[in-house]
């Protein structure tokens, strides 16, 4: 595997292959000593246009478990400011010797273009292009579920529900792609301004009601992030408007099933789309996901940059 | 392609007993011992082993785990290979007496890679080396302390060991 640029590259055995290895993986956060000799000598690149403290954090450490050298690129301090094209950074970052880059960019096919147009010879890692994908995201958030449910393959059956701006999120397109993949029973909801047409042609089914939705009894209910930075326009008519129909609080949360449980990518905004209550529920997955979230990466930086000689 | 047998189920079974009584000779007992197979037939071994020196030794106070050993190769940028479990006993390797069990020793690079991934859990007292099949050249200054059988061999055939557990057959074979 030379990039990871969308779950939809991957096919079922390779994502199960990847969530094995990040399982195993996860075993070295446990140990005394926090590193393996696996990718030494290697250089990595943070290349991050947009901020994200987190993923570039879980990323940093993935890599520096794994012996890797790491360098952080943020678009905001650096020559990208003074107005150097893409194309000429990533150059620039691989004339440096950087064996991998992961890339985070405001524009959807970001990453694509940096694998795929010829400028550099560098593996690509999408740490998230727009509102196109986030596939370590996705990748995290199975094997969360996989270790919820104690399963060791695929999610065949698994009821998941991701809740709220799902026309923003590329957390949720890469999700609904990979659960899918892996057998699960996506639906999305959400209010109808913030629902991409055509999103059930991905495998997914649509709600436009929370409660709806929780009759059915999903296992697994994400919850996502409302995007202040990406809403240009009025998507809905204010806050409390929002939360009142699409937080996870109240009677809805009381609905949940007591062996579901409560995902969400983070940073969380409590008292919007989701109460303190659930946040800090039991069920509530989310530090988990964040722990989770190193494993996976280190399980594709494993997988970009090991066999890349043949 | 030619094959053939060269070890079968009863030879198998007597190496590996002679190699138990080895060990808990050269170990003067079972005291601080621990048995780690490497994937995937080492650990079939390792616990085959491990019950041997059970019924050998009514006292047996050893340990069993397994230690993968793919993330310390030194050809990972040639092959990307699956991650298998590594689980250490609860007393660790710390002061104790490791026995690393695999099937077939060849160049010895797999040895040298399970030597620096012990280091990452701890210093062992000792660190010794069983293997089913010793079939000779060796890139690295390695050598094994229980052999249950020297093959020589030549460099392009293939020594493939067999076990129940995971073939369904306990046998050894040379192909080309």
């Amino acid at each position: 595997m030379k990039h990871l640029i969308s779950i939809s590259d991957l096919t079922k055995d390779r994502a199960i292959s990847l969530l094995d290895n990040a399982q195993e993986l996860a075993a070295v956060n446990d140990r005394d000593v926090k590193k393996i000799p696996a990718l030494r000598g290697k250089t990595i690149v943070n290349l991050f246009f947009e901020n994200s403290t987190r993923t570039r954090i879980s990323f940093e450490l993935a890599a520096k478990r794994l012996s890797a050298d790491v360098i952080n690129f943020t678009a905001s301090t650096s020559s990208l400011s003074k107005g150097e094209s893409l194309k000429d950074t990533a150059q620039t970052l691989e004339a440096l010797g950087a064996h991998a880059i992961v890339v985070r960019h405001p524009a959807s096919g970001a990453a694509h273009a940096l694998a795929h147009r010829g400028w550099i010879s560098s593996s690509i890692i999408n740490a998230g292009d727009g509102s196109h994908e986030h596939p370590t995201q996705a990748l995290l958030d199975a094997l969360t579920l996989r270790q919820a449910f104690t399963r060791n393959g695929d999610l065949a059956g698994l009821k998941v529900l991701i809740v709220g701006d799902i026309l923003h999120s590329r957390v949720a397109r890469s999700n609904v792609l990979l659960l899918t993949k892996l057998g699960a029973k996506v639906e999305v909801a959400g209010p109808t301004t913030l629902m991409p047409a055509g999103i059930e042609k991905l495998g997914a089914t649509v709600s436009h009601n929370f409660a709806d939705s929780l009759a059915q009894k999903p296992d697994a209910v994400m919850m996502l992030r409302v995007q202040q930075e990406r809403m240009q326009g009025s998507f809905f008519p204010s806050p409390k408007e929002y939360a009142a129909n699409w937080s996870l609080s109240g009677e809805r949360f009381a609905a949940l099933g007591k062996d579901s449980v409560i995902l969400h990518p983070g940073p969380m905004n409590r008292g919007f789309e989701i109460s303190s209550a659930a946040a800090d529920d039991p069920r509530s997955l989310v530090l988990k996901q964040v722990a989770n979230g190193v494993a996976v990466r280190m399980a594709v930086l494993y997988a970009t940059l090991s066999g890349e000689a043949n | 392609m030619t094959s053939r047998v060269v070890l079968d189920a009863p030879d198998i079974d007597r190496a590996l007993k002679r190699i138990s009584h080895e060990i808990l000779e050269a170990n003067e007992g079972s005291q601080d011992l621990v048995l780690l197979g490497i994937p995937t037939r080492g650990i079939a071994l390792a616990n085959r082993i491990g019950s041997m020196l059970q019924s050998i030794d009514p006292n047996f106070e050893g340990q069993i785990g397994t230690l993968d050993i793919t993330l310390y190769r030194d050809d990972l940028s040639k092959h990307e290979r699956q991650i298998q479990p590594t689980k250490l006993p609860s007393g660790g390797i710390e002061g104790k007496v490791v026995v690393l069990v695999d099937d077939v020793l060849f160049s010895g690079r797999t040895v040298r890679a399970a030597l620096d991934a012990l280091t990452e859990f701890g210093r062992p007292k000792q660190v010794k080396l069983a293997v089913m099949v010793d079939r000779g050249h060796r890139e690295l200054p390695i050598r094994p302390d229980f052999v249950g059988k020297n093959l020589p061999t030549a460099k392009t055939e293939r020594v493939s060991v067999q076990l129940a557990e995971v073939d369904g057959v306990d046998q050894v074979v040379i192909g080309e």
